[in-house]
C-alpha cells in the first residue's frame, strides 16, 4: 500500500504519457477510441484495457443519451428560467462525478500497482485520455 | 503561503470573467448592453405607462404575463451571456508534443514550403467523412462541429457563431439558452406591441387617437422599438428553429456543409433522425458542464526549472518541435511550455545513446544539430524564413530516422524493454501511423 502511494506521489508531469485519442465514429459525443496502446504491453492485459475503456465509453453514454430524465430535469429547469441550475447538479456532472469515481477505483485496484495512471478525461477537456507510465520518467 | 491563483485568471483567451470567475464574457460587451438597456427601457415604459391602464381597464393578468416573459427573457439572456459556450481548453504541452510529433510525417511531401499546408485529419462520422482541422493557438484538432473563434481566441464545441448582441460565442453550452432567449424576445415583443395598440385604441374610444397619443406618450416609443425590432428578431427565430429542427449550426448553414450540391451522399451526420428529435436535443438534451474548471486552483509547475536546467545543456541535438513551434509564432506562454516538452523528447533520446545504433545515428546528424540549435542562445541570427525552412526540413529526417531507430531496437531486442519502453511512447503517433 504504501509503495502504492508513493507510485502515485511521484511528479506525474515528467513521465511517458500515452493519449487516447476521441471516437467520433458515432457522433459528437464523447467516446474514447477502444484501441490497446503496444506501450501497455506487459504492464496492463489488452483485456482489461479495453473492459477499462469500455466501462468508460458507457459511463459517458449513459450522460449523453436522451433519457426522459434527461428531459425532466431540462424542462423543469426551463419552467424555473434556468435558475434551477445555480443550486442543482445536472445529469451530467453526476454522470461525470461517476466517472471520476470509476477512475479512482481502478487506478487504486489494477492500474497504479503495475505502475500506470489514468487521468480523469475531464481534466483534460474530454479530448483525450490520459495514460501515465509511473516508472519511466522524461528525462532523468 | 503566496495567493492562490484560481484558474480563470490565467485563462488564455481573450474573455473578461466578473465575480471571481463565474461570469464569462467576450471582451467587447459594449453591444450587450445596448440589448440589456433595450430590453429593459422598453418592458419598463410598458410597465410603468401601459400596464397600469390595461390592468385596470381590461385584466390583471396583462401584467403578470409582461412579467413573467420578461423575468424568462432576461434570464435566458444572462444565461446566455454569462456561461461558458463550450470552450474546449487548450491542450497541455505533453498532449501538443504529442500531436505535433503525428502530423510531421504527411509534411514531408512538401518541405521546402514557409507555410506548411493546412494540417487535417479525417475522421469518419457516421460514414460520412469530415476533416478535422489543427488549431494552431490551442493545438489540437478541433473536434468535429468545433471552430476557433478569433474575438475570443477559443475553440468552441459546437459553434454556432458570435453573437455581439449577448456578448458572447454561442455554442454547444448555450445555444439552448441563446434559442430561448431569441424565441421568448420575440414574443415578448409581439405582447408588448399587441398591449401597446390595444391601449392606444381604449384610449382612442373615449377620445380621438392624436389625443391618446399625446396623453401616452411612452407608448409610441415603445411601439416604435418593437415595430423596428420585431422583424429582424422574428427572422432570427425563424432561422434558428429552421437549424434546431435539422440540427445544424449557423456556421455549418453559412458553408453549405451539408448542402446536396457537394455530392449526392453528403447528409448531415449529426440529424438525430426526425424533426421532433431533433428539437427536443436542443431544447432537453443533456446540459453539459463546463470544461474549463475556472474557479479551480493553478497547481504550480514543479517540473519547470528542471526543464530549464535540461535545456541548458550544449548536447541536444534535436529538439524538433522547439523549433517549429518558433517557426509557426505561438503564443509566448504556450511556446514556452511546448519548448520544454520538446527539450524533454531530445534529452531523453540522448540517455538512450548507449544503444549502439543510436549512437551511430546521432553522431551522424551531429551537422544537423548545430543547424537546429539556432534557438535564443546559439542563434548567431540569420534570416528567419531561410533558417526556420531548413530547421523544418531536417526535423523531417530526423524524426524520421528517430523513429527508425526506435523501431528497430524494439523489434529485435525485446528484452530490453526498460528504456526502450518509453521510446515507443514518444512515436506512437507515428507507429500508428504506417
Amino acid at each position: 500500500m504504501s509503495e502504492m502511494e508513493n507510485l502515485a506521489a511521484l511528479p506525474v508531469n515528467q513521465c511517458i504519457k500515452i493519449f487516447v485519442q476521441r471516437d467520433f465514429t458515432d457522433g459528437t459525443a464523447v467516446k474514447f477510441q477502444n484501441k490497446y496502446p503496444p506501450e501497455l504491453r506487459g504492464k496492463i492485459e489488452e483485456s482489461q484495457f479495453s473492459q477499462t475503456l469500455n466501462t468508460l465509453n458507457g459511463l459517458y453514454a449513459e450522460a449523453e443519451s436522451l433519457s426522459s430524465r434527461t428531459y425532466c430535469e431540462s424542462c423543469f429547469a426551463c419552467l424555473t428560467a434556468y435558475l434551477a441550475y445555480l443550486c442543482m447538479d445536472t445529469y451530467y456532472e453526476k454522470c461525470l462525478k461517476k466517472v471520476n469515481r470509476y477512475i479512482e477505483e481502478q487506478n487504486k485496484t489494477v492500474y497504479v500497482p503495475r505502475g500506470v495512471m489514468l487521468v480523469d478525461p475531464v481534466e483534460r477537456g474530454l479530448r483525450v485520455l490520459e495514460i501515465c507510465l509511473l516508472n519511466e520518467t522524461n528525462h532523468r | 503561503m503566496p495567493k492562490k491563483v484560481r484558474k480563470w485568471e490565467v485563462f488564455p483567451g481573450k474573455n473578461k470573467f466578473y465575480c471571481n470567475g463565474r461570469i464569462m464574457m467576450a471582451k467587447q460587451s459594449g453591444i450587450f448592453y445596448l440589448t440589456c438597456s433595450l430590453i429593459v427601457v422598453t418592458s419598463g415604459l410598458f410597465f410603468g405607462f401601459d400596464c397600469v391602464y390595461l390592468a385596470e381597464h381590461v385584466t390583471p393578468a396583462i401584467p403578470a404575463i409582461g412579467v413573467a416573459l420578461f423575468l424568462f427573457v432576461m434570464s435566458t439572456l444572462f444565461r446566455t451571456s454569462f456561461s461558458d459556450p463550450g470552450v474546449i481548453p487548450r491542450s497541455t504541452p505533453d498532449e501538443a508534443a504529442e500531436i505535433e510529433k503525428q502530423i510531421e510525417v504527411p509534411n514531408t511531401s512538401s518541405p521546402g514550403t514557409y507555410r506548411p499546408p493546412p494540417r487535417t485529419r479525417e475522421v469518419v462520422v457516421k460514414g460520412q467523412v469530415i476533416k478535422l482541422k489543427y488549431c494552431f493557438t490551442c493545438k489540437i484538432f478541433r473536434p468535429p462541429r468545433a471552430s476557433h473563434c478569433s474575438l475570443c481566441d477559443n475553440c468552441v464545441e459546437r459553434f454556432d457563431h458570435h453573437c455581439p448582441w449577448v456578448g458572447n460565442c454561442v455554442g454547444k453550452r448555450n445555444y439552448r439558452y441563446f434559442y430561448l432567449f431569441i424565441l421568448s424576445l420575440s414574443v415578448l415583443c409581439i405582447y408588448i406591441f399587441a398591449c401597446v395598440l390595444t391601449h392606444l385604441i381604449l384610449r382612442a374610444q373615449n377620445d380621438n387617437f392624436l389625443n391618446a397619443m399625446k396623453e401616452s406618450p411612452a407608448s409610441i416609443v415603445e411601439a416604435i422599438i418593437c415595430f423596428f425590432s420585431v422583424w429582424s428578431i422574428i427572422g432570427l427565430a425563424g432561422f434558428h428553429t429552421y437549424l434546431a429542427t435539422s440540427e445544424q449550426t449557423t456556421n455549418e448553414d453559412i458553408k453549405g456543409s451539408f448542402t446536396a450540391k457537394r455530392g449526392q451522399d453528403n447528409f448531415n451526420p449529426y440529424s438525430k433522425g426526425s424533426i421532433i428529435k431533433n428539437c427536443m436535443t436542443v431544447l432537453c438534451g443533456p446540459t453539459a458542464p463546463s470544461l474549463l474548471d475556472r474557479r479551480g486552483f493553478v497547481v504550480p509547475e514543479v517540473s519547470q526549472a528542471l526543464v530549464v536546467q535540461v535545456s541548458e545543456n550544449p548536447e541536444k541535438e534535436h529538439n524538433s518541435v522547439n523549433v517549429r513551434h518558433e517557426y509557426y509564432g505561438s503564443t509566448n506562454i504556450t511556446n514556452q511550455k511546448t519548448n520544454s516538452t520538446g527539450m524533454n523528447t531530445a534529452d531523453d533520446i540522448n540517455n538512450e545513446s548507449k544503444n549502439v545504433a543510436k549512437r551511430e545515428m546521432i553522431t551522424y546528424q551531429t551537422p544537423d544539430g548545430t543547424v537546429n540549435s539556432k534557438l535564443p542562445p546559439n542563434s548567431g541570427g540569420g534570416p528567419p524564413t531561410c533558417t526556420g525552412r531548413k530547421n523544418h526540413i531536417w526535423d523531417m529526417t530526423l524524426n524520421q530516422l528517430n523513429y527508425m531507430d526506435i523501431v528497430i531496437p524494439i523489434t529485435s531486442e525485446n528484452t530490453e524493454s526498460g528504456t526502450k519502453g518509453e521510446k515507443t511512447v514518444v512515436s506512437r503517433g507515428c507507429s500508428t501511423e504506417y
